[in-house]
């Protein structure tokens, strides 16, 4: 057989129907679903009298509305939140699919939720109407978002019609520097690549210093292969998935376990296998990065300065003085000097356990800035309570930040949880585009030991200072 | 998607280019958890006063166009965003029919997933066929798109073009999931298939 890549194993184990002209149906094995992007798509098998075809296959949970604050049993102000989620509690009741309501412990952002309880797994196809899908490539499947008609298709008939890309492959080669972390890997790969570099492509993702991420770190890698262009990120299966997988709710058990990781161990690139690009990162050149401007490819290490828009070329100038306009940032300004006044962690790309560690250990006996606003949103309730037991809650708000309730939250501003015109945020999510986080609102994008450590001096800072 | 196969209703005439989808339905009833309910903010801004009233003179607020099925229009209509919702509010009002010069390429897609049909013709022909939607309910077209022709309600015929895949799902009512579902066996086969060499998932 020839060599393939895990990409195309992955297809190859999907395809169920490819017609004379090359469209193919790829069967969908998890299908992740939200209040936003799901109403319009159960109204449409309403209408046509279609069901679910796999709602055991099809999981639930509202994420992007939910009020964050202590007092949210006391349901939405807001009237057409409040009935976003609600379509979506009458939803998953009438079409009998797996959910995750507010209140319920479990709830929390989709993506973390579906790892969280095993849902997603090696090998599988996972799609949800919602980017930010790519999330799950972490655990080697394949894994990409849709839109609202896609939604409604995967919702009927388990499968999505789809065209192949191609071949990617991103090596991060070496080892880490101290103060380097996985949200740094994924910011100068887009920074190297370019918001489109990925176009047309599934990236996966290899190399010594991706073996050595955890699973958190993995999914937050992966998280942003659709902020550089490309349709899905993979990391291949390995002892650090299995392990993280094994005992969670809906992971396999007993022979069946045993079944699956015979097969999951065969879900690796092959070493001949065919690339249509490849791009190689020495991983000791990887430093603590912020972003400067309003897209997520305006990535520059915290001891740089604010770039002169007349260094780029083409198209980027303009683009960059309308980004350092809307920022309120001047050329050659040291990035370490710009201050903030707000700070935002949480989000799908950095609201996991491993990633509120981290910023607890750079605010732990310390105080934020005086008059900043610094909140921390867990990913989900289970990483809230574990956050408590850990004592990680303590020290967040032992230093002045608000702990709050699990939902996507200030990441985009659906809810109450927004940036004024003008706040300056240092946060962990994942885009910066203008009037992401509230109109107006200016946010720089960093790991979360990064916005740990410029909640405490109240300006964009180099951790490395800290530890 | 409803089938589409011959028409006979009432054309209202909009004789504007440009039209675009924020006319259609304009940015703040976006936020709606449905594809249905759009049909009375279809056209708002031109259709309704600040004060909610309706403004008597737009076409579809005039007691024979109320129950139109067919919109004649302008050149490059439905130009601008690409919201679906276009589609659904026309749809949900009861327009199955546009006839057009030119059309927004997304717009026309959009149409197409929704059972509408966009027909294109020449400006000439466009303009005998408003100047006939202007006579009022009486005047009722007849669209067969088996045929591919606009009979006009004096009886004048004009054929139309249309790509013949989207024409054989227009008129068996097949939108992609249709299509798709057209395939079960081999979903099903495959289901059988994945289902016993990966019973975990
Ligand atoms: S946390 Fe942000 S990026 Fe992630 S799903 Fe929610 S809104 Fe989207």
């Amino acid at each position: 057989m020839t060599a393939r890549t895990l990409y195309d194993k992955i297809w190859d184990a999907h395809l169920a129907h490819e017609a004379e002209d090359g469209t193919c149906l790829l069967y969908i094995d998890r299908h992740l679903v939200h209040e936003v992007t799901s109403p319009q798509a159960f109204e449409g098998l309403r209408m046509t009298g279609r069901t679910v075809r796999a709602p055991d296959k099809t999981i639930a949970v509202p994420d992007h509305n939910v009020p964050t604050t202590w007092d949210r049993e006391k349901g939405i102000d807001n009237e057409e939140s409040r009935i976003q989620v609600e379509a979506l509690d009458k939803n998953a009741k009438d079409f009998g699919i797996h959910y995750y309501p507010v209140n319920d412990i479990r709830q929390g952002i989709v993506h973390i939720v579906g790892p969280e309880q095993g849902w997603t797994l090696p090998g599988m196809t996972v799609v949800c109407g919602d980017s930010h899908t790519a999330t799950h490539g972490a655990f080697g499947a394949l894994a990409h978002g849709i839109g609202t008609s896609e939604v409604e298709h995967v919702l009927a008939t388990q499968t999505l019609i789809q065209k192949k890309s191609k071949n990617m492959r991103v090596e991060i080669t070496g080892q880490l520097r101290p103060g380097v972390t996985a949200k740094d890997i994924t910011l100068s790969v887009i920074g190297k690549t370019g918001t489109a570099g990925g176009t047309g492509y599934v990236i996966e993702y290899c190399g010594e210093a991706i073996r050595s991420l955890s699973m958190e770190g993995r999914m937050t890698v992966c998280n942003m292969a659709i902020e550089g262009g490309a349709r899905a990120g993979l990391i291949a299966p390995d002892e650090t998935t299995f392990e993280y997988v094994q005992g969670r709710p809906h992971a396999p058990k007993g022979a069946q376990w045993e079944a699956a990781l015979a097969w999951w161990k065969t879900l690796h690139s092959d070493d001949d296998a065919q690339w249509d690009k490849v791009v190689t990162i020495r991983g000791e050149d990887i430093a603590p990065v912020v972003t400067w401007g309003t897209s997520p490819e305006d990535v520059l290490p915290i001891t740089d300065v604010v770039p002169d828009p007349a260094s780029f070329e083409g198209g980027k100038v303009e683009a960059a003085k309308r980004s350092l306009d809307y920022m309120g940032l001047t050329p050659g300004t040291k990035l370490a000097d710009v201050e903030i006044d707000t700070v935002f962690i949480g989000s799908c790309t950095n609201g996991r356990i491993e990633d509120l560690r981290a910023a607890a250990e750079i605010v732990k006996g310390k105080k934020i800035k005086d008059g900043l606003r610094a909140m921390v949103v867990p990913g989900s309730g289970l990483v809230r309570l574990q956050a408590e037991e850990e004592g990680l809650a303590d020290i967040f708000k032992d230093a002045g930040f608000e702990w709050r309730l699990a939902g996507c939250s200030m990441c985009l501003a659906m809810n109450p949880d927004q940036l004024s015109p003008g706040e300056r945020c240092a946060a962990t999510s994942n885009r910066n585009f203008e009037g992401r986080q509230g109109r107006g609102g200016r946010t720089h994008l960093m790991s979360p030991a990064m916005a740990a450590a410029a909640a405490v001096t109240g300006r964009l800072t180099d951790v490395r200072e800290m530890m | 998607m409803e089938k589409f196969e011959t028409l006979t209703g009432i054309a209202a005439p909009l004789p504007l280019i440009n039209v675009d989808t924020d006319m259609i339905i304009p940015k703040q009833f976006l936020k709606t958890i449905k594809r249905s309910g759009l049909g009375v903010n279809l056209f708002d801004e031109m259709r309704y006063a600040d004060d909610g009233s309706e403004i008597p003179e737009f076409v579809l607020n005039r007691p024979q166009y109320r129950e139109a099925q067919i919109l004649v229009a302008g050149d490059n209509f439905g130009c601008g965003s690409s919201r679906e919702h276009a589609p659904w509010a026309l749809l949900d009002f009861g327009i199955r029919c546009v006839i057009a010069p030119s059309y927004a390429d997304i717009f026309y897609n959009n149409c197409f997933k929704n059972g509408i049909l966009p027909i294109v013709l020449p400006q000439e022909q466009v303009d005998v066929l408003m100047k006939d939607a202007e006579k009022g309910a009486n005047a009722r077209m007849t669209i067969d798109l088996d045929a591919q022709t606009v009979t006009s309600s004096d009886g004048e015929v004009f054929s139309f073009d249309v790509d013949p895949f989207r024409k054989h799902c227009l008129m068996n009512g097949l939108d992609d999931i249709g299509l798709t579902m057209e395939k079960s066996a081999s979903i099903d086969a495959f289901e059988a298939k994945a289902q016993s060499e990966r019973p975990w998932v």
